[in-house]
């Protein structure tokens, strides 16, 4: 057993004593005795040393990839050194949510970057510190734009599945209506979106590349959402936003996606990163923590959480939002990732994630994969399968490949800069054998 | 200090990925960003620099004492990193093949087990990512119960005057009208002020026990069986369970459903505000309402994800924060079924200790034993000295401590909350009882001084008026 407990027996004797008790159960004479449990039905404790060797027998039961060609929400790109580096320092990883702005200087300072960056890449005028991932960050930005009499959420129906049923879930609770918008060729009917548009609608809500890897035009939602006089919120990848045309561009009043891109390992799902950003006039929607500039009594420069009338602490049940932890060091990462890439890392980032899809559609085409959709597309693509796909997913499988996601309209297939040629011919290989 | 985009030199930059080996695709001019993407042009070294030095303006739990109230600031364990970091977790992709990740569902299967012996509970989700999301994700179980029965007419959730601000919050957020009750004088809750509030119209309770002052509701089978009486379900806030981990569970109180916070509790760190981890647990007839994906067990011990049949949905993607659930675990399993009762034990003893240390100049804003934590109230110094819970907090900063919680609960006027942990030794709360002690005299003898702490801070007490009425939000550089 190891319980981090400094105190030893005899020091624990003599607070007991200081307190005039023999025994720390005394400490809980409060409780009811018939509630009090007498066990807990789990396996005593165990050393550090039988921890590390369970945990290396459970590594065993996990499989990892030497080539991935899967994303749908989780994109397996390159990290650099100095990332992993910088999030492992104590300080950053081991301190609370920056109340006491005088010895919290470093992180208050790190989120005002992030928030900055955040801008740069949206084009909007400001963001908040972070939300739990992309899917809760959607979910909050059509909240933040509900008004008395606008309610409904027009939603594209190619955001990822994941988001639009966070979208849902946060809507049905909060007595806001979502209605899917479909698709047409792979990309939101922008038809469709503008007879749905009424003086009832809060929001429209599509992805500038969306769950099909497809690139939508987001300038006609744009326009549409505001000739109706509602919000236009853009969903955006943040590795195709340093190439793509910017939210701020679109004239979107809010974008937000998943922050995971930017230098955070695909963890089996999280811890990810929500960002949003916003055009100023809604700056008092946005949920969470923001931290702003300001100067101490001294006259020098200082950064602390501000705006905080908008928070649960302050405003309880009036709150814009219940968040309260956030995923501040996501955001350190991401802030550190985007430092350390620059802006022509960026683009190399996208660009090479871009042109090996390209290379790849291109000759899974040839071995009979044909693209479902013909719009233009980043990095994700879907095509037809013309094998088996469970036993196609298999034989990759077998040579450490994780081919793209079957759906049911066929196969998602996903490239990054992590993808080399060489092993985007083996996956071709394996795909042309499968064929024969 | 010089913000990262001060020190941008035009030109700079590191060299991360390699040339393109494919044919490089050239996407329609007119999707293109026209206007520029402005990042900071650093090197390695710069960056490096930069974030060890914001690093020294930050303060972890290996800074100091952390007796931060109701946040449960223990010391996270060194193991439980190492194994969070390890490849073959960070590595797995979570739309990989179930059959590629066992490793992965094992932990999430384990850990769910856990937690529900530590809390009397059937089922968990881990999906919610923060403790406040787990409490929205509750109250929609909550919800979605009264719904499937048809019971369309209770809105209203009941919240103590007592509660964190997030109660209220999620409660809203949820679709529920708050009803706010006060507390009585002892700080626990007033049992006829919550039958008068309880009706068909009753969603439920939200409630932490022990509560934000530190105290076990010792009535806490009547008030749940209030509720219930009512027809409405009870909600345990766990933010307040390290105190009684493994000593009573929430399920044996009376509670239907119940959050953790993983990153107060069971010990994983909290990344400067987050990513921290609010698993939400469940009686087994709410069960089918859990959202996202739980795992299951297969006959032949292999495990595989399984969608509750009424489910609310998904609160985010994928199945929550898993890397820090991960670290929960290894947690669990180094302390056992000995060492969780233990954990607590000493979280109280260490409180009382601590409070016992502090009563000689400070007044309590409740008698007798309290739990994990207790709260000061700073009234009495206020009137006489004019000095406030703010001064004395800032006072502990040149102290080399993180102050408590202040003004925390609203219930308590010039309230300091301290939680000190179990991961402290009986020296540090010496040491701390000593820095207290020194600023109460202080206080008598030369207010005017610790109204103007702290003095050996990287900055003076900031404008935090003036940051709200000209809010600058990002860097702008200067023309």
């Amino acid at each position: 057993m190891n319980t981090y407990v400094p105190s030893s027996a005899e020091e624990k004797r003599l607070m007991l004593e200081a307190l005039g008790m023999k025994d720390a159960d005394e400490l809980y004479a409060d409780i009811p005795e018939k509630i009090k449990i007498k066990h807990l039905s789990l396996p005593e404790g165990i050393s550090e040393q039988e921890l590390s060797e369970k945990a290396e027998a459970l590594c065993r039961k996990n499989k990892v990839y030497t080539a991935i060609f899967r994303g749908a929400g989780a994109y397996n790109h390159y990290i650099p050194a100095i990332v992993r580096s910088v999030i492992s320092k104590e300080e950053f990883v081991t301190a609370y949510t920056p109340y006491q702005a005088e010895i919290s200087q470093g992180i208050l300072q790190s989120i005002f970057e992030y928030q900055t960056m955040i801008c740069a890449l949206t084009g909007l005028d400001v963001s908040n510190a972070s939300v739990y991932d992309g899917a809760s960050a959607a979910a909050e930005s059509v909240a933040a734009c509900r008004e008395r009499k606008r309610s409904k959420a027009l939603v594209s129906s190619l955001l990822n599945p994941m988001v639009i049923s966070t979208v849902e879930t946060y809507c049905k609770a909060n007595g806001m209506t979502v209605e899917l918008i479909p698709g047409k060729d792979g990309v939101t009917d922008t038809d469709a979106l503008t007879s749905a548009l009424d003086d009832t609608t809060a929001c429209v809500l599509t992805a500038q590349v969306n769950f099909l890897g497809c690139i939508e035009d987001c300038r006609i939602a744009s326009d549409a959402a505001h000739a109706a006089g509602a919000k236009y919120i853009m969903y955006i990848n943040p590795i195709a936003a340093a190439i793509l045309s910017s939210a701020g561009e679109y004239r979107a009043d809010l974008a937000c996606g998943e922050g995971q891109p930017l230098g955070m390992p695909l963890s089996f799902g999280g811890p990810y990163l929500g960002f949003m950003a916003a055009r100023k006039e809604l700056v008092r929607k946005l949920p969470g923590r923001i931290v702003g500039q300001t100067l101490d009594s001294d006259g020098n420069r200082a950064f602390v959480l501000t705006l905080q009338a908008r928070e649960q602490h302050i405003r309880r049940e009036k709150a814009s939002s219940n968040i309260c932890s956030n995923e501040a060091l996501c955001a350190l990462c991401a802030a550190c990732y985007m430092s350390a890439m620059g802006k022509k890392g960026m683009r190399r980032a996208a660009t090479v994630s871009l042109s090996n899809a390209h290379y790849l559609a291109k000759a899974l085409d040839s071995l009979g994969f044909k693209r479902i959709y013909s719009s233009e597309f980043f990095n994700e693509f879907l095509t037809s399968c013309p094998v088996n796909s469970d036993e196609l997913m298999k034989k990759l499988d077998c040579e450490g490949i994780l081919g793209g996601l079957p759906t049911k309209d066929g196969i998602l297939w996903c490239t990054t800069e992590c993808n080399s040629r060489e092993q985007i011919d083996r996956l071709l290989k394996i795909c042309g054998e499968a064929t024969k | 200090m010089k913000l990262i985009f001060e020190k941008s030199v035009k030109g700079r930059g590191l060299s991360l990925l390699k040339e393109p080996d494919v044919p490089e695709y050239a996407l329609s001019e007119g999707l293109l960003r026209k206007e520029p993407l402005d990042l900071p042009e650093v090197s390695e070294t710069d960056i490096s620099r930069h974030y060890t030095s914001l690093a020294k303006q930050a303060h972890g739990i290996n800074d100091g004492f952390y007796p931060l109230g109701s946040c449960t600031m223990k010391y996270n364990p060194k193991i439980d990193e190492q194994v969070a970091s390890e490849r073959a977790f960070t590595a797995l992709h979570p739309l990989q093949p179930e059959e590629s990740a066992q490793g992965a569902l094992e932990v999430m299967y384990e850990c769910s087990k856990s937690l529900c012996e530590i809390t009397g509970m059937d089922d968990f989700t881990l999906q919610p990512a923060a403790g406040a999301h787990g409490e929205f994700t509750g109250l929609l179980l909550i919800r979605a119960y009264h719904e499937s029965r048809g019971d369309l007419k209770r809105t209203k959730i009941i919240v103590p005057d007592s509660a964190h601000g997030t109660n209220p919050a999620s409660a809203a957020m949820a679709g529920y009208t708050v009803v706010n009750i006060p507390s009585a004088p002892d700080g626990c809750v007033d049992l006829e002020k919550l039958r008068a509030v309880c009706s068909d119209d009753t969603a439920g309770l939200m409630l932490t026990n022990p509560n934000t002052v530190g105290i076990f509701d010792k009535n806490i089978l009547e008030i749940t069986e209030i509720v219930h009486s009512a027809g409405g379900l009870c909600y345990y806030d766990g933010a307040n369970l390290n105190a009684v981990m493994g000593i009573v569970r929430p399920g044996d109180m009376g509670f239907d459903v119940v959050h953790l916070n993983l990153h107060k509790t069971f010990s994983t760190p909290h990344g400067g505000g987050g990513p921290g981890s609010g698993p939400v647990g469940c009686k087994s007839f709410l069960s089918s309402f859990l959202p996202g994906k739980t795992v299951v067990r297969n006959d032949d011990g292999s495990f595989a994800f399984s969608v509750p049949s009424d489910s609310i949905g998904s609160v985010r993607s994928f199945y929550g924060n898993f890397l820090v659930v991960l670290k929960a675990y290894c947690y669990i399993l180094s302390l056992g079924a000995s060492g969780i009762p233990d954990t607590a034990k000493n979280a109280v003893l260490n409180a009382n200790y601590l409070k016992h240390l502090l009563e000689k100049n400070y007044d309590m804003a409740y008698g007798g034993i309290c739990m994990h934590e207790f709260v000061m109230t700073l009234e009495k110094i206020k009137h006489e000295s004019g000095v406030s819970a703010l001064d004395i907090a800032k006072a502990l900063l040149d102290k080399g401590m993180h102050p408590p919680t202040m003004y925390f609960p609203l219930i308590v006027h010039e309230a300091l909350m301290i939680e000190p942990t179990e991961t402290e030794s009986k020296e540090t709360l010496e040491q701390a009882a000593e820095a207290f002690t020194q600023i109460y005299e202080m206080a008598v003898k030369d207010p005017e001084y610790l109204r103007g702490a702290p003095y050996n801070t990287p900055i003076k007490r900031p404008d935090e008026a003036e940051a709200a009425r000209n809010p600058v939000l990002r860097y702008i550089p200067e023309k």
